[in-house]
């Protein structure tokens, strides 16, 4: 059983196990984006198309542009997330261009927050938010399979319990 | 309408509440004044107007409403606020419509204010506040009576320090011996060395004649110089005023520091609660040798630990508020490529982590270097974007539970990866050797 002792944390401090996200994200951001941009070109080719000449209607190319970029943008995103629990805190890495990595020790945690909205549910998502006592802390795991954030939540609550530090 | 003895209050239950001093009701008989007078100031075309159209009847009537009504409002207010120590907590009940009631853990207490404004001084009360995440300042009891003031905050912290709670209200007053002492000459001098007390000095007086030559109207000359006048008073008579008398003790309580030449101030700031120190070492105080000295306790607002003392000195207080804490003398640098991401400034950046602390400085003109015991660390980041990935830098953020971060910036790459995980060790295992939160206990 995974509890932590301390003669466990080097061997898992050394090595952690990632995890990436499910792509049901992926699928969800890469839809929104297909919706609005769609949306966007039927408006941007419609209209000149119709009021000015039939040429006009190229400028429906440039949304489709937008939602090209956007697709291998939000894939380049959904890969770089990544987590990972170690014996004693979670680890949180993300980014591409601005890349950023979080480290929490499970002592230090305050709550944990699992929020799921009405389209994040839809797609059975469920993100996972870490609090400390520092505002500044950043560590939120978006677009979980809601098992997987219980899991995760419960995991952390017990092991924050186990290792409460408080300030 | 009887002040409860000090003497009877029994520490079992049912829990005896008292109330505050009865000169409280003077003060807050002054909020509808207030209210009007706000009023007044905001909108003064119209006060003008509903004065005018006042008969001298009208207003005596109005007063005659007026006065009792504040009266009663203010009696009312003191008459419906109780507050009681248990065991464990201090809780304030009050609120005449919407009823409030404040309970505040005592082993969460992260300091103790006494304060004692001019007036209060005159009348011979105090204000007492417990500093604990997220309290309001509603939360603050205002006002006590002196003596009752201190014997409260030396029984708080006894309670705190887990003295038993029998023996609580007899532990009285630890003794504390004083560390250091500001002198009013040295005070004077570090602000007249200060870049901010000329600069605002010197736009309080600048900016109003050319503002009077551009436009030739009063009211803006006005609207602008008054500001920029409070501003320049504040930055130097203001903060003389302030911090005149500057005392830090030190006492098994904790830290004590006293300040202030009209308004006195007192804080207290059991052993344990320091999440930051930060040294601050401005230009033309450097030849001097003097630094000044900040401090974050979460759900404090002081933040000043000494106002200006000579570096030695500083770093000796500093080790008595961070015990087994000395401040890294040599620091290291970025590597040189940082010089491609912040020109000239990169030399400022240092870092230095030792067996108790992590300490960054940043700053070229005026230096800053910040000390974060490891065991105060809430979580750690490293953050590099792309231009800082072209040269294989990256910065290392360290976050305290007063809301402080505090930012290595432009470490190699390599390095800052070493130093996030390290840390994140660091402040893990930092924890065990810190004393609990019960001091006493």
């Amino acid at each position: 059983m995974e509890t932590g002792s301390p003669e466990e944390t080097g061997v898992a401090g050394d090595e952690p196990v990632w995890r990436g996200l499910p792509p049901g994200l992926l699928r969800m951001r890469r839809l929104l984006l297909v919706t609005w941009t769609g949306v966007l070109a039927l408006a941007a080719g419609l209209l000149p198309g119709l009021l000015v000449g039939p040429a006009w209607a190229a400028f429906a190319l440039l949304p489709l542009a937008l939602a090209a970029w956007g697709w291998r943008l939000l894939g380049r995103n959904w890969r770089s997330w990544r987590y990972a629990e170690r014996a004693d805190d979670l680890l949180i890495s993300r980014g591409v261009l601005w890349r950023e990595e979080t480290v929490v020790p499970y002592g230090r945690m305050q709550l944990v927050e699992v929020t799921s909205g009405p389209v994040e549910r839809y797609f059975g998502l469920a993100s996972v938010q870490l609090h400390t006592a520092a505002a500044a802390t950043d560590a939120t795991i978006p677009g979980l399979d809601p098992a997987e954030a219980e899991r995760l939540r419960d995991r952390l609550t017990e092991l924050g319990e186990a290792r409460s530090a408080g300030l | 309408m009887t002040i409860p003895d000090l003497d009877d209050v029994p520490a079992r239950p049912p829990v005896a509440e008292r109330r505050l001093h009865p000169v409280t009701p003077f003060r807050r008989a002054w909020a509808p004044v207030t209210v009007l007078a706000g009023w007044a100031v905001h909108d003064p075309n119209g006060a003008h107007e509903q004065l005018q159209r006042l008969t001298s009847t009208m207003l005596l009537v109005g007063l005659a409403v007026l006065v009792p009504a504040a009266g009663l409002y203010g009696f009312l207010s003191w008459w419906f606020t109780h507050f009681a120590v248990t065991d464990t907590e201090l809780r304030i009940r009050t609120g005449l419509l919407f009823r409030r009631t404040a309970h505040i853990r005592l082993e969460r207490i992260q300091a103790v204010d006494v304060t004692r404004p001019l007036l209060a001084r005159v009348a011979g009360v105090a204000k007492l506040r417990i500093d604990v995440v997220g309290t309001d300042k509603k939360d603050e009891l205002a006002f006590l009576g002196e003596r009752e003031a201190r014997a409260l905050r030396a029984e708080l912290l006894a309670r705190a320090a887990g003295f038993a709670p029998e023996t609580a209200q007899e532990v009285g007053e630890a003794p504390a011996h004083e560390l250091l002492h500001v002198p009013p000459r040295e005070l004077a001098l570090s602000l007249v060395l200060t870049g901010a007390t000329w600069g605002s000095l010197t736009a309080a007086l600048v900016v109003p004649p050319v503002l009077w030559l551009a436009t030739q109207s009063v009211w803006t000359v006005l609207a602008t110089g008054l500001p920029l006048l409070g501003a320049a008073g504040a930055s130097s008579a203001g903060r003389f005023v302030a911090e005149y008398d500057w005392t830090v003790g030190e006492s098994p309580d904790g830290l004590r520091i006293d300040h202030g030449l009209l308004d006195r101030a007192h804080e207290t700031v059991p052993p344990g609660r320091v999440q930051t120190v930060r040294i601050v070492e401005p230009l033309l105080w450097r030849r001097r040798g003097w630094v000044r000295v900040e401090l974050d306790v979460a759900g404090s607002d002081n933040s000043v630990l000494v106002p200006v003392a000579p570096r030695a000195v500083a770093e000796s207080v500093i080790a008595r508020v961070l015990p087994g804490v000395t401040v890294p003398a040599a620091l290291s640098r970025p590597p040189r490529r940082a010089r491609w991401c912040v020109p000239v400034w990169w030399r400022g950046h240092g870092l230095a982590v030792t067996d108790t602390v992590f300490a960054a400085r940043h700053g070229l003109l005026r230096r800053r270097l910040a000390l974060v015991p490891h065991a105060k660390v809430q979580s750690v980041r490293l953050t590099q974007g792309p231009w800082e990935r072209l040269w294989r830098l990256a910065d290392v953020h360290v976050d305290t539970g007063a809301d402080k971060t505090v930012t290595a910036r432009l470490r190699d790459a390599e390095e800052a990866e070493r130093l996030l995980r390290a840390q994140a060790e660091r402040s893990r295992t930092g924890r065990r050797e810190a004393r609990p939160d019960r001091w006493m206990a």
